[in-house]
């Protein structure tokens, strides 16, 4: 596949990873998060970490959409579903979501409630336009990322006078969250949280650009690589990352020069600040509430507002308190660490955040990485036999 | 066979007419849909004896039954229909036990108001498919449903087999440093139907994999018959799903190589564009077998004399592992586990 192999190429990936091997520094660590899901899917999907030497260790972060998206909003979304008017439109990834009581948007469907998967924003205006009789909900997730097809369809609802599309705003912003796993209350609990670098995230970058994150590695003194989702993109970065530390830099670099500028697109961050605006604060599940996190449709727009124009209630949900998604999205731990992983929590029965979605930490490692967490095991009781 | 020609019933309208209740309600009606329709498609002579049931006689051996049911959606996709489906999906299942398929059986529920057309012409290529693979469809049922009680036709088809003399295949069958051996590129099948879907529009030439297994594993088994272990087609859930099936049967764990897995660029495009894994795609004519190592070479080179075959390749090896863990080594230079798909990545495939 032109312009994807390029990307894939594994005698190049041993290249820098031997480059790697050759720079870090023996008498230290180097713990990198990477954001983004993506990065974390790519680094699990292409067995990357097999490649980097053993003082080289990658955090995977809470930039996971499906994963941060607290039980709370899921079951307003199984309760406006059930409404009988409504037909509710979803990304696929989020129809398997435990709430409460671990129903879902799948159980929600299989029980009568008109719930239909889509591929894009256009589609569910389809859907809208098709059905003039059905009010049509779009359940918008994501980072900046997904805002501007939002946003687009917004602005195209208004354009055709669809009076039956409305949004259910589930949009977060990345800096904030970047910010908040260094410092946040939590974080000082789970005391000082190891981690030398960061990979920003690709796709998301590619719309606000490398420029908000400037900030952030002055304030913290941590560097930041914004790097592509292909798996040469990650090394790369990693490799960037380790020279960054070792000559004591704390910048923000573009390695996804072929997506991302230092202003992003303007014009998409134009659209969606005309329909959008923060939100004081937006819950993460695993992280809490966060303030200026989140998005919601800006008061003009009230009547596209699935929230305003269904008097839709986000009720409090708990997490199951053994789950240490908290610390594993923070970096203070890994998943394996955790009571449930693997235990009562796998991708089929996913109990928290990070098992939820194939891009979430725990997810990843299951799915792709486990047989290393045997192979660990394994070689233990040969060394204590 | 003798069409009705009775001054009292209507014409069947092939053209423009529609399934109605009185087709499935025992009457002239129903007569008239099976014999215009079915029996036109499958003719044999068992379906002119007229019976409920078909009669055939047994050689003796060992015999294989198995059925499937068929529900994709949309019914017409590139390289079949939900018929040619129906006859080829049933033909392997038999032919994974090593057998020889002999006869089949179809049972249809149709919508009311399905086009007669459309099941003519679904009719037609089942009847295409099962002369092609000199299996006959000899006994069949219909029923009627009334409107938004089924989705336009699913399809129900049976088959027996004899069993090739000398083998006997079985799940729990797989040996460490047994060779893997897939018949051909993966995912075709799923990315074709996927990519007809009112929904994705897509101009990639993706066409169904579906075709009948049967002959290939005859030739499969005369080069290296008493060296094969197991075989499977890996339809739903894909190869991921096959040999993480067989892992857990044969208690025993996979290494496999992502390199030597054949895939067409196109299948891989639609598959990175809507985030599968093609691992995880459905396969409708194509087989995963394990053999012995020391049989794999001729077997392999028996496989690509085959049309369906021709891009046969060993993908791997069976391991000792505990864990019956699936690995695989990347095109990129690290490992992965191969899992079972969680969830459903496709629904209504085949």
């Amino acid at each position: 596949m032109k312009y994807i192999d390029e990307y894939r190429d594994g005698r190049l990936a041993k290249l820098i990873g031997d480059r790697i091997a050759a720079l870090a520094d023996a008498a230290r660590s180097y713990c990198l998060m990477e954001f983004c899901g993506g990065h974390t899917h790519a680094i699990s999907r292409y067995g990357l970490e097999d490649l980097l030497p053993a003082n080289v260790r990658m955090i995977h972060g809470p930039g996971c959409p499906v994963c941060v998206l607290p039980i709370g909003r899921i079951d307003a979304a199984i309760a406006l579903a059930t409404r009988p008017e409504i037909t509710l439109c979803t990304y696929g990834d989020l129809m398997r979501v435990p709430g409460t009581n671990r129903s879902s948007l799948l159980e929600a469907k299989a029980a009568g409630a008109d719930v239909r998967v889509v591929y894009s924003t256009l589609h569910a205006l389809r859907i809208a336009e098709a059905e003039p009789e059905r009010e049509v909900v779009f359940f918008a997730i994501g980072f900046e990322t997904t805002t501007p097809p939002t946003a687009l369809a917004l602005k195209t609802a208004i354009a055709k006078g669809l009076g039956n599309f409305s949004v259910f705003c589930n949009h977060v912003v990345t800096p904030a969250a970047m910010h908040h796993v260094l410092e946040s209350p939590p974080v000082r609990k789970l005391g000082t949280i190891k981690i030398h670098g960061f990979i920003g995230p690709a796709h998301v970058s590619a719309v606000i650009g490398t420029k908000p994150y400037e900030l952030f590695a002055e304030k913290f003194c941590k560097p930041v690589v914004v790097a592509g989702f292909e798996p040469l993109d990650v090394i790369q970065a990693i490799l960037m990352l380790v020279q960054q530390i070792n000559d004591g830099r704390h910048v923000v670099e573009n390695q996804y020069i072929r997506a991302v500028t230092r202003h992003g697109n303007e014009k998409a961050q134009a659209e969606v600040a005309n329909f959008f605006e923060l939100r004081e604060s937006f819950e993460w599940r695993g992280l809490g509430e966060l303030p200026l996190s989140g998005l919601r449709l800006r008061p003009q727009y009230a009547a596209y507002d699935a929230e305003k124009r269904f008097s839709m209630v986000t009720p409090r949900a708990k997490d199951n308190p053994a789950c240490d998604c908290g610390a594993i999205l923070r970096g203070a731990k890994q998943p394996a660490e955790c009571k449930l992983f693997g235990t009562v929590c796998t991708p089929d029965t996913p109990m928290g955040s990070c098992m939820v979605s194939s891009e979430g930490a725990c997810a990843a490692h299951w799915t792709y990485g486990r047989f290393r967490e045997k192979a660990r095991q394994a070689n233990a009781m040969k060394v204590v036999t | 066979m003798s069409m009705m020609t009775d001054a009292y019933t209507r014409k069947l309208d092939l053209a423009e007419g529609r399934v109605d209740l009185s087709h499935g309600a025992g009457g002239r009606a129903m007569r008239q849909l099976i014999e215009g329709i079915f029996h036109e498609a499958f003719d044999n002579e068992w379906l002119r004896a007229g019976n409920d049931q078909s009669a055939f006689a047994v050689s003796g051996g060992r015999m294989v039954m198995s059925t499937d049911g068929y529900v994709v959606s949309p019914l017409f996709f590139p390289g079949g229909n939900i018929g040619s489906l129906a006859v080829h999906g049933t033909i392997n299942d038999i032919a994974m036990a090593a057998a020889r398929p002999l006869y089949l059986s179809a049972s249809f529920i149709i919508e009311e108001g399905f086009p007669l057309a459309d099941l003519k012409r679904i009719a037609d290529s089942m009847g295409v498919a099962s002369r092609e693979a000199a299996v006959p469809i000899i006994t069949g049922d219909t029923k009627v449903v009334e409107r938004g009680k089924a989705d336009g036709v699913f399809i129900s088809t049976a088959g027996v087999g004899r069993v090739l003399d000398g083998l006997d295949l079985r799940a729990d069958a797989a040996r460490p440093r047994d060779a893997v051996i897939l018949s051909g590129s993966i995912g075709d099948h799923g990315v074709a139907v996927m990519s007809n879907r009112e929904n994705l529009q897509f101009d990639a030439a993706i066409v169904s994999d579906s075709a009948p297994l049967h002959t290939l594993v005859a030739m499969m088994a005369e080069a290296g018959g008493r060296h094969i272990r197991l075989m499977r087609d890996p339809t739903r859930g894909g190869l991921a799903a096959t040999l993480n099936e067989v892992a857990s049967q044969s208690k025993v764990g996979f290494h496999i190589d992502e390199e030597a897995i054949p895939i067409k660029p196109e299948v891989a495009a639609v598959c990175e564009l809507l985030g599968l894994d093609p691992l995880n795609v459905a396969n409708e004519g194509k087989l995963v077998a394990v053999a012995a190592p020391e049989g794999a070479e001729a077997i392999l080179a028996a496989m690509r004399a085959h049309p369906l075959g021709r891009e046969a390749a060993l993908i791997g090896h069976v391991v000792a592992d505990d864990y019956c863990f699936v690995q695989m080594a990347t095109s990129f230079g690290g490992r992965r586990v191969v899992d079972w798909l969680t969830g459903e990545q496709l629904p209504r495939i085949c």
